[in-house]
């Protein structure tokens, strides 16, 4: 029997190998870079990268904010995975094939948390039906608890990698730089996003 | 052809050399300042580097433990030797899904294979989804950047190759209204693709995911709509724990772009729900290449583009020069390494002056690196006789206190009297597009024992 490619090149990979060294250690926290005040720092590193971020007491002043947003209200299909954050226009339920999401021009998601560093929200698919909802609307709004941690190291360490089909840190609204280094906000994803931050939830 | 012969219109090329190399100038400083931000950014680079020599020296077993878990998972897992292999199997993938149209994002492993002509020859559509990627496609060229695949074309040029391909308006240029056009056109491709083709940035050998990193969303956005996403890294991609993502997503963005993280960092683990995802590892090269101890470090390589920005030569001679899907500093370790009789001449398109080392975050010894890629290619006797003799003669030359003292003043005093013509002259390369500084009239020995004599320390 002739070797399958796998054994030829894990063979091959076995007869080059270098001499072993070690792994490095990463403790989750002490020896990186923290914010005097991270939630501070996180609205502003958002604030840079194109979002912007509001801190809310609960889900119903997120409600109401997000009421008075003009984008919103003037939105023809408005969808929200957050029970009591905004007014859809379509019910996610009644979906099921996510071809039909394309034409949603605001959604209103889940987040778990932010990360001062960058900015960045962890968001995971069983907070929501289909995973394209944190891509293909034109605006979008996450809805996570008003914690931040410093860095990326202690945001690795309250995370399960590997529980979910899709998971991942969202960091502003999509953007391009590839005509002449111009930044342009709303590559293919969504051309805006609001973060609420709320109180009563973290 | 040789690096200099394909950097000629280029160069030649006065105000847009310019421009490229400023363009590119512009993305360094914006890398300099994100690293000057993080405290903790050498020792960053240090634990980046040593995460991925480790893995190196245990490569097999990650790439097992990844394949092991990604198909507990649910995930089809399938190795490639070489690139042939890699598109015959996708070739095969796509027919048993009978998936015609292909939406596929940012990958230099599938550019490596040429998998986009390979598909088209075989009647499949096949579409770049990045913005870049898809402005160079329509003009049918390839990447003269890994992450700014676009970084040699002006906007005035994309204007018009989308008033051809997208019926955008006549003369314009404005890079929003370009880009939003670029968004309607892609919109419509996302939504009836079949298939979904992604690289991969990093493969978590504990848990048999992976993370892929894009500004845009087109990844997503390709990979969440149709049944089908297959993912195509090479071997040296897997690393071994989550946690270690933590070192490579705070270093890649800050390195390739100057921002804090990519918009989007996706952590892909299985297939989602209906539908099927494939992975395939490839070497294509790479285990030849650990099996070179001197180039090895190169494998470690995360694709972020710095070495580039930062190389005075690739940023004065363009991507396309190197005739290579990787450019620059690390391309001219990579692609000599795979196919050394074509493209002998990348390890001079050097000066070794250590830049692209200084900024690689994973603390790549490129530079020393590219000096052993002339030795590496002297030895598969590859290297013209310029070349051969010139480092014959400065080797004698070097190694000789006496010759080096003799040879130096000789210079000193020849360059300052001789005609114009002896060194700018069509026989000497080297004269094109410089100019010689006014030869100091002391040698530095000569100075520096003045100096002391006139300070009173013993020379
Ligand atoms: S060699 Fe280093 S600097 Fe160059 S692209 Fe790779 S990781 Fe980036």
């Amino acid at each position: 029997m002739t070797a399958t490619t796998r054994e030829t090149v894990l063979a091959n990979l076995r007869a080059a190998l270098p001499e072993s060294s070690p792994l490095p250690e990463l403790p989750t926290s002490g020896p990186w870079q923290t914010f005097e005040d991270p939630f501070v720092r996180f609205c502003e590193v958002l604030d840079s990268v194109g979002g912007t971020c509001c801190r809310v007491k609960s889900l119903s002043d997120a409600h109401q904010q997000l009421l008075s947003i003009d984008e919103w209200n003037s939105a023809k299909v408005r969808v929200s995975a957050v029970n009591g954050v905004g007014d859809p226009t379509v019910d996610l339920n009644s979906i099921d094939d996510p071809h039909d999401l394309e034409n949603v021009d605001y959604a209103v998601l889940h987040g778990h948390f932010g990360v001062a560093e960058n900015g960045a929200i962890w968001v995971t698919d069983d907070t929501v039906k289909y995973r394209v909802l944190y891509f293909i609307p034109q605006r979008l709004v996450i809805v996570m608890p008003s914690q931040i941690v410093h860095n990326m190291h202690e945001a690795y360490g309250r995370i399960t990698i590997g529980e979910h089909a899709f998971a991942g840190f969202i960091s502003g609204p999509s953007k391009t730089a590839d005509i002449e280094q111009s930044l342009v906000i709303g590559a293919h994803g969504a051309r805006s996003l609001i973060v609420f931050a709320v109180d009563d939830l973290a | 052809m040789s690096h200099p012969t394909l950097a000629q219109d280029f160069v030649d090329n006065k105000p847009r050399a310019q421009w490229h190399d400023k363009a590119l100038w512009f993305v360094r400083e914006k890398r300099d300042r994100m690293a000057a931000s993080v405290p903790e950014w050498e020792d960053l680079r240090s634990h980046a580097s040593a995460i991925k020599m480790h893995t190196m020296s245990q490569l097999p077993t990650y790439l097992e433990m990844f394949e092991a878990k990604a198909k507990a998972l649910g995930v089809h897992v399938h190795w490639a030797a070489d690139g042939d292999e890699h598109n015959r199997i996708i070739h095969d993938i796509l027919q048993k899904h009978n998936a015609k149209k292909v939406v596929k994002s940012k990958s230099m492993l599938t550019e490596e294979c040429h998998l986009n002509p390979f598909l088209e020859k075989n009647g499949y559509e096949v579409v770049d989804t990045d913005l870049g990627e898809r402005i160079v496609q329509l003009r049918e060229e390839t990447p003269s950047h890994i992450v700014l695949p676009a970084i040699h074309i002006k906007k005035e040029e994309v204007g018009e190759c989308f008033h051809k391909h997208l019926g955008t308006e006549k003369g314009a240029s404005d890079p929003k209204y370009l880009t939003e056009a670029a968004r309607g056109h892609l919109r419509e491709r996302f939504c009836s693709a079949d298939a979904g083709i992604t690289g991969v940035n990093f493969a978590i050998a504990e848990t048999g995911g992976f993370v892929v990193c894009t500004n845009e969303g087109n990844a997503d956005l390709g990979v969440s709509l149709p049944k089908l996403h297959i993912a195509c890294m090479g071997l040296e991609k897997v690393i071994p724990r989550a946690s270690d993502l933590a070192v490579f997503l705070r270093l890649l963005a800050r390195s390739a772009t100057g921002q804090p993280i990519t918009t989007y960092s996706s952590h892909f683990h299985g297939p989602r729900e209906g539908s099927e995802l494939h992975i395939i590892l490839v070497d294509n090269g790479r285990s030849g290449i650990l099996a070179k101890p001197e180039f090895r470090r190169s494998l470690g390589c995360i694709r972020c583009g710095a070495c580039m920005n930062t190389c005075p030569v690739y940023r004065r001679s363009g991507g396309h020069s190197y005739e290579s899907t990787v450019p620059g500093p690390i391309g001219s370790i990579l692609t000599p390494l795979r196919t050394p009789e074509q493209h002998s001449t990348l390890p001079f398109a050097c000066t070794l002056c250590g830049s692209c080392t200084d900024v690689c975050p994973v603390k790549i010894d490129l530079h020393h690196q590219l000096l052993a890629m002339r030795g590496f290619l002297d030895r598969k006797k590859l290297l013209g006789m310029s070349k051969k003799m010139s480092m014959k003669f400065l080797s004698g030359l070097l190694s000789s206190t006496w010759m080096f003292t003799t040879a130096g003043s000789a210079a000193r005093t020849a360059l300052r009297w001789m005609p114009r013509f002896a060194i700018y002259n069509p026989l000497n390369g080297w004269g094109k597009q410089r100019e010689l500084p006014e030869p100091p009239k002391k040698s530095f020995r000569e100075q520096y024992a003045d100096n002391n004599k006139n300070s009173g320390r013993p020379s």
